[in-house]
């Protein structure tokens, strides 16, 4: 029968094998369903994998919806790293986007562009101080940071509920509950015309090389991770893990606010309920098949914008339902998790007659 | 006085739902593992009850197919945190989207579909108490049952030795080992169950609550009963008072409003997660105290040695 | 395993990956355009907020799209994109939607009305359609229906059903429309039953089954014994026949849902004004504006009327509905008084839509105070 030996150390073919594993298996899984649902599986691949990077609009649009993912990602990564589960993510990307549109809100039409970088300068500060209201009962109270995290993003909705019914909403909207559109002055700046990618998407790749830099070349990102993986140890070095406590949550806290404001000043343009859109729970998938690693992570974003995309193309050209998409993510992250297995420990077939 | 039965009843029918998940959660919990994923086996619970009372008619069947449903996901997770070592907060939170997306997947020829008529439940002598029996008696039997459940369950985890040893799994999986447990098959048995039980309120959900499916139904009520365990300091009892409380806060904000007393329906929502977040804070704020109720291993992956 | 096996898993590996993209841009070919031999159908393509299957809302909506089909045959060619969250993805289903060759586009609710400004600013050649919106553009006009109609029938019918006087809204998202449907709802019912007072609780969303089930069992707490929603969901009338009491359904044939506690439907009807945007896109004759349908038009009625509800009540919904049709009869007609006591509409003062599109206020009846 079947076995699983552990490997003397980790393979390191495998540590980068693993995830490619993973998405044959996530296809091969969603091939079965194309062909379960009457639906042609070679189209239902087009729709995920050649549609969303077929065109330069089309790679806009993907860039679009995998800077956010990539942003809080590379947040997360830094927290996971440290043995922080910061699962609010969601939660701080909320209060970012709240921190961005309440500036933005102040401006007005003479308003210059230097309001740009106070409205992203906000959501930044927005979500470091959600993240730190965990870090404070963490560190104060010992309390999980996962559950705490966790519930501060319902609070954080509803935060966001009651500014866009009461306080922020629109006199001119006809009662609905939602802020003015912002002024244009406070509009990200786009790439270029024709495509909604903005200088968010370089903001994300300066924050995929800091994070590279931080984590594998600096003595204090040697430290926040030794923190996360042996206290014991790190203690005995001197590094102090309170000190890798709120370094892991004021970052991630603020890469998920700054995703929550490119959002809100970019292609949202305004605050509604429906300013959380999951990313942030999404971005912990992506940090997860990105391995925690920042330009891992730049693929893991791509692919889930990707799924994110083709579902929704798979919807309007081929009537798959939109539930597909949470299926393919789903699955892309169990397959993902047993495949890393693999890493760790190899497989033996072993005759029950030894 | 009769209005004030009826919040009553409406908050222990509310609450039953949030008490099974939460105490299959706290079965995992007790042996040491968190699991992320109760939305999506809920969810995914809900619409294989639904499903299977739309065919075959019968509730009974339609809450074993919940529990089946549960069960499985679980089993899924069992398997790759248990038998794997995978990371529990990742493979929670994978259960989670799966389930919610492929509830919503298998649901979709079951949206328009409409149960036969539900049963009307009366305990014969007492629901005819002026309000008590509205308030308490005409009840369906699982608010009854979890009730007899939690009572089972507390005998069963403090004065039954199978108890201690799952107990002590979730204190100190190395002493157990050492004393000849089987570490992972208890861990593994105690998920399987916790997964039936937060299937059995998914079944409740589309069966007896609001008789019907939609996707994504479960509306949260997963995350909430997660935190209610960590609310109930992993307390039996306590989680059926804490589950009944926090049904209760959403019916009491509509009920506020029915009555004319304007109050931020934001804030009554999000009481409940506030209400947590301090109670959490105060219980874990004296390392001994948290000893004494949380279970020590609790997220901690177990490898034995040999 | 081997170092010899490893090597193959690798290799097969590969070579799958290699084949999958193979197929996949092979298969890419299969998009040969096929030339018609006679006009090319128009492609009509709808956004829809919720699931097709919802039996309120977008059920509606869908019929008619189906309707339209089975109308226009083959000159036309329909499509939709269900659950199209009113955020930033919006923008991009409308603009694939106008890429994919579609000359007329529908969205179907009102979160869509920036993305379709965005979208429709860009695509000049397109028509676009917006339910339930305020703004427009050369290429884009709005379209409502008069749903205060159904309620107001409705309120005909629960202030002649109603034992306890005390009637229950279960009201979404406080905007002018819903405000609206509850003060109307409560004016029908107390032009048949003066005594008649209606509690309301908001539940904030337009969809969520288990919320609206709550806010039901609160109203009927609170002394309703007949329900009207302005929620998407059969929950309520459910919740109602659990209870023993009444209610109506919304936006479509609910009756199936509650058939002990149905009273009526108050539905929308989607087809005829379906029918007259994509004939008029059909002939070139499409031109911006915004239309408010009602029973005149055939976009609204009140269906499936219970057996048990007495005779003159039936009679009286009757000859509204005539009225409305002949235009003789006028609901929002002076004199009517705010729940503060003040006057809103002299005696025999007629409401225009611009006083109806903005209705903030709750009328006499109407218990508690609209949020802000």
């Amino acid at each position: 029968m079947l076995q699983l030996e552990r490997r003397p150390q980790a393979s390191g073919f495998w540590r980068y094998a693993s995830p490619v594993l993973a998405l044959l298996l996530t296809v091969l899984i969603g091939i079965g369903l194309f062909v379960i649902l009457g639906k042609d599986p070679l189209r239902g691949l087009q729709m995920f994998f050649w549609e969303p990077l077929k065109s330069a609009y089309a790679l806009g649009e993907l860039m679009v919806k995998a800077t956010p993912l990539l942003v809080i990602a590379l947040g997360l990564a830094v927290c996971y790293r440290s043995n922080v589960w910061n699962i609010g993510a969601e939660g701080q990307f909320v209060i970012g986007a709240v921190a961005a549109g309440g500036v933005a809100l102040l401006a007005d039409k003479e308003t210059g562009r230097w309001i740009v970088v106070a409205v992203v300068l906000a959501g930044v500060a927005g979500g470091m101080a959600w993240a730190s209201i965990t870090a404070w009962l963490k560190d104060r109270f010992h309390a999980n940071e996962i559950l705490v995290s966790l519930m501060l993003v319902y609070v954080a909705d509803m935060v966001l509920s009651y500014l866009v019914y009461g306080p922020w909403k629109d006199p001119a909207g006809y009662n609905f509950p939602q802020s003015k559109t912002f002024e244009a002055a406070t509009q990200i700046p786009r790439l270029m015309s024709g495509s909604r990618v903005s200088v968010g998407l370089l903001i994300a790749l300066a924050g995929v090389a800091l994070a590279w830099v931080f984590l594998f070349r600096t003595r204090a990102g040697f430290a926040q991770q030794v923190g996360g993986l042996a206290p014991a140890a790190a203690r005995y070095a001197g590094f102090s893990s309170r000190k890798a406590l709120w370094v892991a949550l004021l970052t991630s806290g603020g890469a998920a606010g700054l995703a929550g404001a490119l959002e809100v000043a970019g292609p949202l343009g305004q605050l509604t309920p429906y300013v959380p859109a999951g990313y942030g729970f999404a971005a912990i998938i992506v940090a997860y098949v990105g391995r925690l690693h920042p330009v891992g992570m730049v693929f893991s974003a791509i692919l889930m914008s990707m799924f994110y995309i083709g579902g929704e193309l798979a919807q309007s050209r081929m009537g798959l339902p939109k539930s597909i998409t949470g299926v393919f993510q789903g699955l892309l992250l169990f397959s993902l998790l047993a495949c890393d297995t693999l890493v760790a420990y190899r497989l033996r077939w072993r005759s029950r007659r030894m | 006085m009769e209005p004030y039965a009826l919040l009553v009843a409406a908050t222990l029918n509310a609450g039953t739902v949030l008490a099974l998940a939460a105490l299959g959660l706290l079965i995992n919990e007790k042996a040491g593992i968190v699991n992320l994923g109760a939305e999506g086996m809920m969810l995914c619970a809900a619409i294989a009850g639904f499903a299977t009372v739309v065919h075959t008619g019968s509730d009974l069947l339609g809450f074993a197919a919940g529990m089946a449903a549960g069960a499985l996901l679980a089993g899924i997770f069992g398997l790759l945190v248990i038998g794997l070592g995978t990371n529990q907060y990742a493979t929670g939170l994978a259960i989670s989207l799966f389930g919610v997306g492929f509830s919503a997947f298998a649901g979709i020829s079951y949206v328009q579909e409409k149960l036969p008529a539900r049963p009307h439940f009366e305990i014969p002598f007492l629901s005819d108490i002026p309000w008590l029996g509205p308030a308490l008696f005409k009840q369906h039997p699982l608010v009854y049952g979890v009730v007899a459940f939690v009572l089972a369950l507390m005998w069963f985890l403090y004065r039954t030795r199978t108890g201690l040893v799952l107990r002590s799994v979730g204190e100190s999986p190395e002493s157990a080992h050492a004393l000849g447990y089987s570490v992972r098959r208890i861990r593994f048995v105690a998920v399987l169950v916790g997964g039936a039980l937060c299937g059995l309120s998914g079944a409740y959900i589309s069966v007896v609550y609001t008789p019907l499916w939609v996707e994504g139904m479960v509306a949260g009520k997963g995350w909430i009963a997660l935190a209610l365990t960590t609310f109930a300091t992993w307390r039996p009892a306590r989680i059926l008072l804490g589950a009944y409380l926090f049904g209760g806060v959403t019916m009491l904000q509509f009920h506020l409003q029915g009555l004319g007393v304007q109050v931020s329906s934001q804030l009554l929502t999000a009481l409940p997660y506030v209400a947590t977040i301090v109670v959490l804070a105060l219980i874990s704020r004296n390392p001994a105290w948290i000893r004494i109720n949380m279970p020590a291993s609790l997220g901690k992956p177990f490898h034995p040695s040999s | 395993m081997t170092d010899l096996t490893k090597r193959s898993v690798l290799k097969i590996a590969a070579i799958s990956v290699v084949a999958a993209a193979t197929l996949v841009a092979c298969g890419k070919k299969e998009e040969a355009p096929k030339a018609a031999a006679k006009a090319e159908p128009l492609k009509v393509a709808f956004a829809y907020v919720g699931p097709v299957g919802d039996g309120g809302w977008t059920f509606a909506h869908d019929n008619a799209r189906k309707a339209v089909e089975k109308q226009f045959g083959d000159k036309i060619v329909t499509s939709f994109v269900e659950k199209v969250p009113e955020s930033a993805d919006a923008e991009r289903v409308f603009r694939d939607m106008a890429a994919q060759g579609n000359k007329l586009i529908f969205g179907t609710t009102f979160g869509y009305m920036e993305p379709m400004l965005k979208v429709a600013a860009d695509s000049k050649d397109i028509k676009f359609e917006h339910a339930t919106g305020y703004k427009t553009a050369e290429n884009l006009r709005t379209y409502d229906s008069r749903t205060y109609e159904g309620a107001y029938m409705a309120g005909v019918i629960a202030g002649k059903m109603t034992k306890t006087n005390t009637l229950g809204v279960v009201a979404s998202i406080p905007i002018p429309e819903v405000i609206r449907n509850i003060n109307t709802f409560t004016l029908g019912a107390q032009s048949v039953n003066p005594k008649v007072k209606t509690k309301v609780v908001w539940v904030n969303e337009w969809f969520n089954p288990p919320k609206e089930t709550e806010a039901a069992t609160a109203l009927i707490n609170g002394g309703a014994d007949v329900l009207m929603q302005n929620t998407d969901s059969p929950a309520v009338l459910q919740t109602a026949e659990k209870m023993g009491k009444r209610a109506f359904g919304w936006d479509s044939d609910m009756t199936a849902y509650g058939p002990k506690a149905h009273l009526g439907s108050a539905v929308i009807n989607w087809t005829p004004y379906y029918i007259k945007a994509v004939g008029e896109a059909l002939e070139g004759k499409w031109a911006t504006g915004q239309s408010w349908w009602g029973v005149k038009e055939g976009a609204i009625d009140m269906v499936s009327v219970a057996a048990d509800v007495p005779e003159d009540a039936k009679k009286k919904v009757d000859e509204i509905k005539a009225g409305l049709k002949d235009g003789s009869f006028v609901i929002w007609k002076g004199p009517i008084v705010g729940s503060d006591g003040k006057e809103i509409l002299a005696k025999d003062a007629v409401a225009d839509d611009k006083f109806l599109g903005g209705i903030k206020f709750y009328v006499k009846g109407v218990e508690g105070k609209v949020p802000n």
